[in-house]
């Protein structure tokens, strides 16, 4: 049984406990701890049941590498799943789930796929779900999305009510783990005068050096950390963060972090411009490979000596260690040193005489060198291990009694960062490693190495080296910001000497087969040796391929642990040197990120800025139904009480047919453009000839791009003689001035023009129907009589003595003004207007233009249409040497049979499906029923009285009263003839009234 | 995400400020173009391993366009110029022979 020791623990506050739940039962722990230690101290080492064969799990490691104990944690709105116990705080109330098991912990139906184990081999979905084809989506499918996946996600009723936040930081010197290396690090940076950002992932500043009895300036290093933080913390140019992890670097020193600050919002994502990153992240100890390695109570060596000095944590009274190393030992020593007992040392290398072992002997530890472990037996417990030879096959020795193993397999410096944004690595055979690789560090904008790896995580492994390491990585990083101020001095450190590692891929060396199917390499994804061996076998030898086929290092503590147990597997099946295997991309992020953090407060109101026109209160108090379009938020129609949305727009067209109705049509893109060249500028931007429009008028104009499709339309308006106003889209508005500003800036820069996007400045009221002149006239002010200003004609004056200019152009087919006020007062008109007129929507507009053949971009154009296509060759000046998208249109596939603009008719009056396809007779290369039209905008026509559409058919316009078949996804069958594509008003005197 | 000094206002962006504008120093072909000439001025660009001429607008910024010399491979930027001129100047082409001798336009 795990338990809490005593005394002793350097973390935690026994006089203050805390209250928590596990499954529903009681428990208490103390401030200080983390929910795994907390779990730990009440005897919990069953905390989760594994992925695949639901074998019970416990607690492994004690930092941010725990495949295992992941956990449920919180109720209700706060509650969050896959929650690392390792890393986070036990809390007051704290309510914790194990996961993935059905219906308990003790007792899962899952386990039986353990026992099915044979038949569930690796690479199993892809060899078993491929046929037959059609179980795929009723049978195989739905099983595999109710099995997959550890915890289960939030309910998506509930909304998180937490805060979070995003921070933003330049600094010339980040520092990523605040360690001895780390510490050292911001020291050097700090002293010689660089903005420095040390962050250290755990509570805690130190790293390992203080649970691994290193000396530093002849003191405990715990008493050097606590100056080096005084000192730190002292310097005005440094800031510390605690409970900060940098989770990602990417290009040109962009590093992102999340931090769980205390107090303050639950996380906060940190976006840091660093010039230089000194990765300090130290190292992560290697499990080894035997069998039954995955049983809860087999832990890294490391994570019970964590548990033991931090928070007084036992694993339990029997520990066996098992190691390769002479790191290993100081866990046995620090055991026995507690009180508890260590029966034997397993000891993988035949001679272990090195000070370590034999200040453990000194002190009653028996070792056993040259041995492994041949299995670990398992009563809902272990109960012991049985002792084999290393070199041998795994018969057993001795039985050994005991109720926990801490395993010491090595240590892989955690090079995460630096592989993220491209630095290589290389295979050092002395410390069995991947280290960075100095020849090929990851870059930044200026050509140099953007993160400087230092101590552990480098490499190093004696706390004199780190710390030299340390220092030299500070002082380069600070003097890439040319910084150069006193570093200090290298600081001494002392810690007993090791004697060489052993390189130990799995115990014992030829274990065989029944041994390998037990010995896990991935604990979170369920990855034996054996499964390693078979893909290998099956010709996976790459280990990109091995890794996506076996799943290894796929889960979500990303083969921080299996990794490299993992490589040396697929090195020894293939026979190849690990260094040629090679290895997987670490990808950021380092831990998972919450998809809370990554939004931050970009939700709800803050999700993105909205545009409200200067009318938008006045829509809302008329009860409008709302259209994003872009960012603005338009009325889509107004209903009123008791009708349905095809009522309101049904009332609201025949208003404007009828009688008059007002359009806020504030969002419709205003542009000036002004200067000596406008008018040859004008002339390549449009199709048509805008430098020949006099003052006082308006005219149509289309906007192509270079491969001569259209890509947006509107009125453009003579304002003086070097002044136009091009009307736009309301969502070209931007996009038509950043095309305009492109070929000003970088074609034609000599050209004396100036573009100013005015959108924003100007209230814009369309006045459309057959009595809009009256309804004006009687606003008073201004003469807007057929003689004063005929249709396509602008003027300026005061209507209710606001300053206005007034646009005698139509979007609808009636008569119709557009009244563009300043921004400030066009509402003083709307209010007079709406008094005595229909205020109609979005949807009624698109039903007037549609009835009258109008096109609308993004309806009728996609991309790859262009103008000839929709009848608008009229607006062309074909006899113009060149505009945008001349040449393009001058292709060959430009002419003759393309899709065309045309109006379509059911024979019943029924509204055709938008997006339907016309079939035609035959296939294409592709087997697919051939097609020759479709359907781009369809209406139920109110003036009509019946259902309308556009469409584009291939020759359109020569098949007049020809009938199409649209057939749709069910199947049935719609058909409609080719007619003309302007319903109503074909002459146009509504228009010209 | 890179950072481009913006030569018209002198910031130093963010890739977030920033619009692409893909290769930089096209001439463009207009009606009189064969079909060769304007297939490679709308469709064909060179993808080089190495140094690139590239387009970029300060969107979010000051608005204007401007010129990067950078590495496709390690995202070294060599210099950045005003988008207003035909060929990169000297200078840019100096910082490219410095960092990369082998480069050959």
């Amino acid at each position: 049984m795990s338990t809490r020791l005593g005394t002793g623990g350097s973390a935690i506050d026994r006089s203050r406990p805390v209250h928590f739940t596990f499954d529903g039962r009681r428990l208490a722990g103390l401030t200080g701890d983390t929910v795994a230690s907390a779990l730990l101290a009440n005897g919990e080492r069953v905390v989760g049941r594994s992925f695949k064969y639901h074998r019970p799990r416990g607690i492994v490691a004690s930092g941010p590498e725990e495949p295992n104990a992941l956990l449920g944690i919180g109720t209700g709105d706060r509650f969050e799943p896959n929650a690392r116990a390792t890393t986070t705080p036990l809390r007051e109330g704290m309510a914790l789930r194990s996961q993935n098991r059905w219906p308990s912990l003790a007792f899962d139906v899952g386990v039986v796929n353990a026992a099915l184990s044979r038949f569930l081999p690796v690479g199993f979905y892809y060899k078993t779900f491929m046929w037959p084809r059609r179980f795929w989506e009723s049978v195989y499918e739905p099983l595999i999305r109710q099995a997959a996946g550890l915890g289960r996600a939030p309910d998506a009723e509930t909304r998180d009510p937490d805060r979070y936040e995003h921070f933003h930081l330049h600094v010339d010197v980040l520092v990523a783990g605040g360690g001895i290396a780390g510490l050292q690090s911001a020291l050097a940076a700090g002293r010689a005068g660089a903005q420095v950002l040390l962050m250290e992932q755990s509570p805690h500043w130190g790293g390992r050096a203080q649970v691994d009895g290193v000396r530093i300036e002849g003191d405990p290093a715990a008493e050097w950390v606590a100056r080096a933080v005084a000192e730190l913390e002292a310097m005005p140019n440094v800031r510390l963060r605690l409970n900060a992890t940098v989770v990602g670097a990417y290009d040109h020193g962009w590093m992102l972090a999340v931090e769980m600050p205390e107090p303050g919002p639950r996380e906060r994502l940190w976006k840091i411009r660093a010039r230089r990153t000194v990765m300090a992240t130290g190292a992560l100890e290697r499990p080894l490979a035997f069998a039954g390695n995955d049983r809860p109570g087999v832990m890294l060596a490391s994570a019970v000596r964590d548990n033991l000095m931090r928070y007084a944590v036992s694993p339990g009274d029997r520990t066996v260690l098992v190691t390769a190393n002479d790191d290993g030992y100081r866990t046995a020593i620090a055991l026995v040193e507690a009180g508890l007992s260590v029966p034997l040392v397993v000891d993988a290398r035949p001679e272990c005489n090195g000070p370590l072992p034999r200040r453990a002997r000194e002190m009653g530890i028996r070792v056993a060198p040259g041995r492994a472990i041949a299995g670990v037996r398992w009563q809902r417990r272990i109960t012991g291990v049985d002792v084999c030879l290393q070199a041998g096959e795994g018969s057993a020795l001795e039985h050994v009694p005991c109720d926990a193993v801490a395993m010491a397999g090595g240590w892989s410096p955690a090079v995460h960062l630096w592989s993220h944004c491209g630095g290589r690595l290389r295979w050092d055979e002395a410390t069995a490693a991947f280290r960075p690789d100095p020849q090929f560090p990851p870059t930044g904008a200026d050509g140099q190495a953007a993160i400087l790896p230092a101590g552990s995580a480098d490499g190093h492994s004696r706390a004199v080296e780190v710390l030299a390491s340390a220092h030299r990585a500070g002082v380069a990083g600070a003097a890439a910001a040319a910084h150069e101020g006193d570093a200090g001095q290298v600081v001494t450190a002392e810690e007993g000497a090791e004697a060489p590692a052993l390189a130990v891929w799995r115990m014992p060396q030829s274990a065989d087969h029944r041994l390998r199917a037990q010995t896990f390499l991935d604990f979170q994804n369920d990855v034996k040796l054996t499964d390693v061996e078979l893909a290998a076998q099956e010709g996976y030898r790459s280990v990109e391929h091995a890794k996506r086929y076996t799943t290894l290092g796929m889960a979500t503590d990303q083969g921080k642990l299996s990794n490299i147990n993992g490589l040396a597997a697929l090195s020894h099946t293939t026979g190849q040197a690990i260094s040629a295997v090679g290895t997987t991309t670490f990808r950021p992020p380092y831990t998972p990120l919450t998809l809370a953090t990554i939004a931050g407060q970009a939700r709800g109101d803050l999700f993105q800025p909205v545009r409200r026109t200067p009318l938008h209160a006045r829509h809302e108090a008329l009860g409008a139904a709302w259209e994003p379009v872009g960012q603005w938020r338009r009325p889509y129609v107004y209903p009123k009480a008791g009708e349905t949305v095809e009522d309101a727009v049904r009332r609201e067209v025949l208003a404007v047919r009828s009688e008059v109705g007002i359009l806020d049509a504030t969002t419709l893109g205003k542009i000036i453009v002004k200067g000596p060249d406008a008018a040859q500028f004008l002339d390549m931007i449009y199709t048509g000839r805008p430098s020949t429009i006099a003052e006082g008028r308006c005219r149509y104009g289309l906007i192509c791009n270079e491969n001569g499709f259209l890509i947006d339309d509107g009125v453009v308006a003579r304002l003086g003689p070097e002044t136009w106003l091009c009307h736009t889209t309301t969502g070209g508005a931007e996009r038509i001035h950043a095309h305009m500003e492109e070929w000003l800036q970088t074609e034609w820069w000599d050209w004396r023009v100036h573009v100013l996007n005015v959108t924003e400045q100007f209230g814009q009221i369309a006045v459309a129907g057959p009595l809009a002149r009256n309804l004006l006239e009687r606003l008073g002010g201004m003469d807007l009589s057929r003689e004063a200003l005929p249709f396509m004609h602008w003027t300026e004056g005061r209507l209710m003595d606001v300053p206005v200019r007034v646009f005698r152009i139509s979007f609808s087919g009636e008569l119709s003004f557009e009244i563009a006020a300043p921004a400030g007062r066009a509402g003083e008109i709307w209010d007079r207007l709406a008094q005595d007129a229909t205020p109609y929507g979005t949807e009624t507009m698109h039903v007037l233009r549609a009835e009258k053949g109008y096109i609308m971009i993004g309806d009728e154009t996609d991309g790859t249409v262009i103008p000839q296509d929709l009848g608008l060759n009229w607006a062309i000046a074909k006899k113009k040497d060149d505009y945008i998208g001349k040449r393009g249109q001058m292709r060959l596939h430009m002419a003759g049979e393309r899709w065309r603009l045309v109006g379509l008719l059911t024979p019943d009056g029924a509204v055709l499906p938008e997006g339907s396809l016309a079939v035609a007779q035959g296939t294409n290369a592709n087997g697919q029923r051939r097609t020759q039209g479709r359907v781009t905008s369809a209406y139920w026509s109110p003036t009509l009285g019946r259902g309308i559409a556009l469409g584009l058919v291939d020759r359109g316009p020569e098949r007049m009263g020809e009938t199409l078949s649209f057939l749709q996804p069910d199947g049935s069958e719609y058909r409609a003839e080719i007619v003309s594509p302007v319903f109503h008003d074909p002459e146009g005197e509504r228009l010209n009234a | 995400m890179l950072t481009l000094r913006c030569p018209c206002c002198g910031v130093l962006a963010d890739e977030t400020e920033l619009a692409p504008g893909g290769t930089a120093h096209l001439r463009r072909e207009g009606p009189e173009a064969s079909d060769e000439a304007f297939e490679a001025y709308m469709f064909l660009r060179d993808n080089p391993r190495g140094v690139h001429f590239e387009r970029w607008r300060h969107a979010f910024g000051c608005g204007k366009w401007f010129h990067a010399a950078r590495c496709t491979v390690t995202n070294e930027v060599f210099g950045t110029y005003p988008a207003q001129t035909a060929a990169p100047p000297e200078e840019v082409l100096e910082a490219i022979r410095r960092r990369r001798p082998e480069w050959e336009r």
